[in-house]
């Protein structure tokens, strides 16, 4: 497995996700903030992208049917957990 | 319904594994102003929020609450790695290995284990908020703490991390309250739950 990339695309996942993360709280006491919408809006767009490119090659990145669908054998015991990356 | 993501929110590394601080450390993930508190005290306060705004921020600084125990506990896991009993017992946390070998448990940094008397939930807003807003201060007084007991960079950066989301949850509780207080005013006025006629 190349753990190298592994790490790195998921570094751009969790970096894009911040974005969003501190974007949602904003909102959520200034939810009329047109500008902050726009730039949350732009953030998950780069998220989406980003996941399905990890997902593609790793697998799911959530569990319950979240993460897309499952090559062969079940990827979801397959690839390393966070603490182990 | 939560559903789980296979990464952690920031990055944890170590340079070496260092069990004496793990025992320091392990105070975020079971002690008084660590987040496994932290995480239940917000998602438990929401029911009793009297506005949307409020039961959404509980709802999300809860939820990421949940990922900083997750950092935490990812944290406690790579500082004690490869650890000899010895290595336990040369730190003073011999007990630890005794009772939970590599397993990590809900404590404080002096042992004591997690207990619910750590959180609070009077069903008024404006109390619980408040409370909201100490546990805040006090789990960034206690990473300021921490951070001046580790010398290793990567474990710094990852502390720095989850103190500074401490500071922005405490921004954003301020603002909620200050929303609360104006929507409560607007209705009645504000002397608490039960004396509204």
């Amino acid at each position: 497995m190349n753990c190298e990339k592994q790490r790195s695309m998921l570094k751009k996942i969790q970096e894009i996700q911040f974005v969003a993360v501190e974007l949602n709280l904003y909102l959520d006491t200034h939810p009329c903030d047109a500008d902050a919408i726009n730039d949350f809006n732009c953030a998950v767009q780069i998220l989406e992208k980003r996941k399905q490119a990890y997902q593609d090659e790793f697998g799911p990145l959530l569990n319950f049917g979240f993460g897309g669908y499952s090559k062969e054998p079940w990827q979801w015991v397959e690839s390393p957990w966070p603490w182990e990356i | 319904m939560w559903i789980y993501e296979k990464s952690l929110q920031h990055p944890v590394k170590v340079t070496r594994p260092d069990v004496g601080f793990a025992k320091l450390v392990v105070t975020q993930y079971g002690g008084p102003d660590g987040e496994l508190g932290a995480s239940l005290r917000y998602l438990n306060q929401r029911y009793s929020m009297p506005t949307n705004k409020a039961i959404a921020l509980l709802t999300d600084i809860g939820t990421e609450e949940l990922a900083h125990m997750e950092m935490i506990a990812a944290l406690v896991y790579k500082l004690t790695e490869g650890a000899s009993p010895q290595d336990y017992e040369a730190a003073g946390w011999g007990g630890q290995y005794v009772q939970h070998n590599h397993g990590l448990f809900w404590t404080d940094a002096n042992g004591v284990p997690w207990s619910a008397q750590y959180i609070a939930c009077l069903g008024d807003p404006i109390a619980d908020l408040t409370e909201d807003m100490a546990a805040e201060q006090k789990a960034r007084v206690t990473y300021e703490h921490l951070i001046e007991m580790t010398n290793d960079p990567c474990v710094k950066d990852m502390l720095r991390f989850l103190w500074q989301r401490e500071v922005v949850h405490f921004q954003r509780f301020g603002e909620c309250l200050n929303d609360i207080q104006e929507h409560m005013g607007k209705k009645n006025m504000w002397c608490g739950c039960t004396i509204k006629k």
